[in-house]
């Protein structure tokens, strides 16, 4: 997202724009606040996408093929747990940021 | 040009269809309702080529326009009272963010008391909201000034939004002859809608309106003082460009017999043609009477108000909303500021509130004060002219005086 961000701008010719707005958004990655993350079971998950389809920030990737299946961008991640809840094969849950891995 | 016959809700429906807009989004409320109702059988008929969004309040409704705009159309709504309150917080993000979008306000009065009718209560709350804001005086001035305030809103220099009052029920409801200019020529006036500044883009994406820091938000606020200031320049060439192309003269101020004035009133909206009238049965008994209409309100003329104002003695301002706690109600602050070190007598008027008549009984006791001090008789005047002199014990129940 960030990347995709920078590149836009440093493709595009400069001009003045007058009020509030932004072509790079530094500020929306979640920080250190968040208090737990969703971890996947590669080996009990089918590909099936129904979390990245919840997610409400828009930050899960499906791989089709590969060693993980299920990409979750922990920069942006807020620890929601939707993505957990609706799993249709109970294959994620929560793990605390800190203490135990 | 054909001449219809329409009330000022009506000549707004004219008007907004003239400039085809892309997305409109109306929340209905009286006395607005009829401008929200016939938008959608234009829309339905087909003869406004436009999505219709039904939406749940006016605070949606604006938000509608705002994101719709964005995406390069041009967006219409219109409201009345507490609507146009409820919308408050996101006709700021409009202005802010420099959408020069044009919305019909009807005039009436806030609540409580809770009430239908006319007064400029709710437009004078949103002041200072960032919009120009354009007076109607009659039904015509309702039409016109919608197509100029789009031309003058969407100059590249003004790029603010503007607010067309026109008052509850006196206009909005009262049917008069209306020129209504051919389409083409209409929309020749307007031209299409150019998107300028910010926009919302899939292929070509920024953030908007996001969290702005101290650093910038002064900086952002005089971004708009610079539109205000362009667009008092930018109005009068607008105006001049109107007359040429549908040959009626629309003014900032409307002055009337004040060359010689010894006493002249001031006055907003529907109570100006009554103003006039007065002025004119008063010059037959030989006094010297004028008149200052204000159209522009924001941004205020200050100058020509007091190039207009500055040689006559004693001033009346008349004040359709109660201002209350201030030094002066929001019309008569600005005329005093405007007239500021000079020696004019200035006195402020507060009447018509929820649809009072202000007729022409009216002007001739506003004018009676101000002439009796021109000539000395007296230095006091009746500020609060048509309320009732009970006013303090109209509501009344059983029972002892509590202690």
């Amino acid at each position: 997202m960030l990347e995709r961000q920078e590149t836009l701008m440093n493709t595009q010719n400069k001009r003045k724009i007058l009020g509030p707005c932004a072509l790079v958004f530094t500020a929306s990655n979640t920080g250190s606040w968040r208090l737990e993350r969703p971890l996947v079971d590669a080996e009990l998950c089918v590909r099936c996408g129904t979390c990245a389809k919840y997610c409400p920030a828009g930050i899960i990737t499906i791989h089709k093929a590969g060693e993980t299946p299920v990409e979750i961008d922990l920069r942006y991640c807020k620890g929601c747990g939707i993505c957990v809840n609706e799993c249709p094969k109970r294959c994620m849950k929560l793990i605390p940021e800190r203490g135990e891995e | 040009m054909p001449i219809k016959m329409l009330d000022g809700n009506g000549a707004a429906v004219e008007a907004i269809r003239l400039v085809r807009p892309g997305v409109i989004a109306a929340y209905p409320i009286t006395p607005q309702s009829s401008i929200a109702e016939h938008l959608a059988d234009e829309v339905a008929d087909g003869r406004i080529k436009a999505e219709y969004i039904r939406v749940e309040s006016e605070h949606s409704a604006m938000s509608a326009c705002v994101g719709a705009q964005l995406t390069g159309v041009r967006a219409v709504t219109a409201t009345s009272s507490v609507g146009l309150a409820l919308m408050h917080e996101v006709c700021g993000v409009t202005s802010g963010c420099r959408l020069p979008m044009v919305m019909y306000v009807v005039n009436r009065s806030l609540a409580a008391p809770w009430s239908l009718w006319c007064d400029h209560s709710d437009t004078m709350a949103e002041r200072d909201s960032g919009w120009l804001q354009f007076y109607a005086g009659n039904v015509q001035d309702v039409l016109d000034l919608y197509l100029a305030g789009i031309r003058i809103s969407e100059h590249p220099e003004v790029l603010t939004p503007s607010m067309i009052c026109q008052d509850g029920f006196f206009l909005s409801h009262s049917m008069q002859k209306v020129n209504v200019p051919e389409d083409d020529t209409a929309f020749g006036f307007v031209g299409s809608y150019q998107r300028r500044n910010m926009y919302l883009d899939p292929e070509d994406t920024m953030f908007v309106n996001d969290l702005t820091p101290t650093d910038d938000y002064g900086e952002m606020r005089y971004q708009q003082m610079v539109g205000f200031r362009n667009a008092a320049r930018v109005t009068e060439e607008v105006f001049a460009e109107f007359e040429k192309t549908f040959g009626r003269k629309l003014e900032v101020i409307r002055p009337y017999m004040l060359e010689d004035a010894e006493a002249a009133v001031v006055t907003m909206g529907s109570m100006s043609g009554t103003a006039r009238y007065v002025v004119d049965e008063l010059r037959k008994q030989g006094i010297r009477a004028g008149a200052l209409q204000i159209v522009m309100y924001r941004p205020f003329p200050a100058e020509m108000i007091a190039r207009a104002l500055k040689h006559v003695p004693v001033i009346g301002v008349v004040d359709r909303s109660a201002g209350l706690g201030g030094a002066q109600p929001p019309v008569c602050t600005e005329v005093t500021a405007a007239l500021h070190g000079g020696t004019n007598d200035i006195r402020s008027f507060i009447g018509g509130l929820a649809g009072r008549d202000i007729s022409n009984h009216s002007f001739e006791r506003i004018f009676a004060d101000i002439i009796a001090i021109r000539a000395g008789k007296t230095n006091t005047h009746c500020q609060w002219f048509d309320v009732k002199v009970n006013a303090m014990d109209i509501r009344t129940v059983s029972g002892e005086e509590e202690s």
